[in-house]
């Protein structure tokens, strides 16, 4: 890194990760709750009704965004877990390990909110849309890229293979969107399409943005407190850890 | 440089030759399924030639996968594995050799045993010949990612199970993709899109995925 600029590789050291994430994550933590609190009440009360579906619409402020999420995650978990692989830096690997959780939890939420909506809108609580049945296999990517997390004992280990499973998996994900995509075009037709507002309003538009934003900020602070916490695990012999924890503080 | 793989070849080969029962197992695994599923839904010979390929490709994915969990165990309990890395060739090339010898004993089989239960399930010659096709492209498929899981899950307590939760999310796409070119031919048109995938798929699957098994492998004998 340049002289001036931040040494942004310092924060690859565990000890330094830990500090700079205890020091960030009240202030996601705050930004968190006020962002969930001000698209809530915009998307809850400001907002108003759609004009075709009344108030059931509402829940796309939670649904758009968790599916979102559900997604990136995925991709970014790849992401940390291809730089531990290859250059075998150990906080990518608690990174990774960190995100898969909280996708899980996000890709999850987003199949149960389009339950819900799907009920009253469509008439059912599930069907095998190209997008509902992706997004089911990209949570089973998740479940199965824990598993095998917890399965292996050895944490180097577990981080590798989980590693060439989640680089597996984001090579997937495109191939498996498209494929049911065609499963679902070729067989049935368009019996259910999604039936959008003609134009979003601008009140809509900017609720939704901000709820995107505070499941950005609830990912980060969520994420920082679980590599926290793994990095205390798994350093437990270390000095930096003894240090730390024998202070008294958090 | 061919030649290491072909005494490879022969060795797996000549190994499951001695013991036909695990190939047979698997074939016999496919047969059973599928004839479990009349009995579930009924004898109706129309609602059951309108399942068949859905069925009949979800018991040949299934049952590739109750194999796969042979693929690298024996080799890595005798430590036939650990030598294998130490071959001057590349282990890609290696892990690819044990899969086709994996086709040949698993895959193959299914393949050539799929007419007779495409006739019970009432399907016509022209569907039958559609249905052979899309799984000789397939099954190499569902080999070759399958090793994948294999090889991640080597050594691990309850392994298989741990290989379905991995492998069959992946299995999708060849799934749609086979089942949807049977069903395409049902239904009057042509199935040359959905084998020009499949094969497009398995080209794709030939060139990745033995170099992801074989960083599995070496990660877990690391």
């Amino acid at each position: 890194m340049s002289e001036r600029g931040i040494q942004w590789f310092r924060f690859t050291a565990p000890a330094n990760f830990y500090d700079l994430a205890g020091r960030l994550i009240p202030w996601f933590a705050a930004v968190t709750v006020a962002l969930f609190a001000v698209g809530l009440y915009l998307g809850l009360v400001v907002a108003p009704p759609d004009y075709q579906q009344g108030d059931s619409y509402r829940i796309i402020y939670i649904h758009v965004p968790t599916a979102w999420m559900g997604m990136f995650l995925y991709v970014l978990m790849a992401v940390y877990a291809a730089i531990g692989l290859i250059w075998r830096i150990k906080m990518a690997d608690v990174m990774a390990k960190a995100i898969a959780p909280t996708g899980a939890l996000f890709t999850f939420l987003s199949l149960w909110t389009g339950a819900l909506w799907g009920r009253p809108t469509w008439g059912v609580y599930w069907v095998w849309d190209a997008r509902l049945t992706s997004m089911l296999i990209l949570l089973f990517l998740y479940l199965g890229y824990m598993a095998l997390h917890a399965a292996i004992d050895d944490r180097q280990r577990a981080s590798n293979a989980s590693a060439v499973l989640a680089m597996v998996g984001v090579v997937n994900v495109p191939i498996i969107y498209f494929s049911v995509q065609w499963w679902n075009t070729l067989h049935q037709g368009a019996s259910i399409t999604v039936t959008d507002a003609p134009t979003m309003a601008t009140i809509m538009f900017v609720t939704l943005m901000i709820m995107v934003l505070a499941a950005w900020m609830y990912s980060v602070t969520v994420v920082l407190a679980r590599a926290r916490v793994e990095l205390l695990e798994r350093e437990r012999n270390a000095r930096w850890v003894q240090e730390r924890l024998e202070g008294g503080s958090k | 440089m061919f030649r290491p793989l072909l005494a490879l070849l022969r060795r797996d080969l000549t190994l499951a030759l001695r013991r036909p029962q695990d190939a047979l197992t698997v074939v016999g695994f496919f047969v059973v399924v599928v004839a479990l599923f009349p009995l579930g839904i009924g004898p109706d010979p129309e609602f059951l030639r309108s399942l068949a390929p859905g069925v009949l490709w979800v018991a040949a994915l299934l049952a590739v996968m109750l194999s796969l969990e042979r693929l690298f165990s024996d080799d890595y309990r005798d430590g036939t594995l650990e030598q294998l890395l130490l071959v001057p060739e590349p282990m890609g090339l290696l892990v690819l050799t044990k899969i086709f010898a994996h086709w040949l004993i698993t895959g193959l089989p299914l393949v050539l045993i799929s007419p007779l239960l495409a006739i019970q399930l009432n399907l016509r010659p022209d569907e039958i010949a559609i249905l052979m096709l899309a799984l000789l492209i397939g099954t190499p498929i569902l080999s070759l990612i399958g090793a994948i899981g294999a090889a991640l899950t080597l050594g691990l307590r309850g392994g298989g199970v741990l290989i379905a939760l991995l492998i069959l999310p992946l299995y999708a796409p060849p799934l749609i993709l086979g089942a949807g070119a049977v069903d395409a031919v049902m239904h009057g048109s042509s199935a040359q899109a959905h084998l020009s995938l499949l094969g497009a798929m398995m080209v794709f699957a030939l060139f990745a995925t033995p170099w992801a098994t074989a960083a599995a492998v070496r990660i877990m004998l690391d």
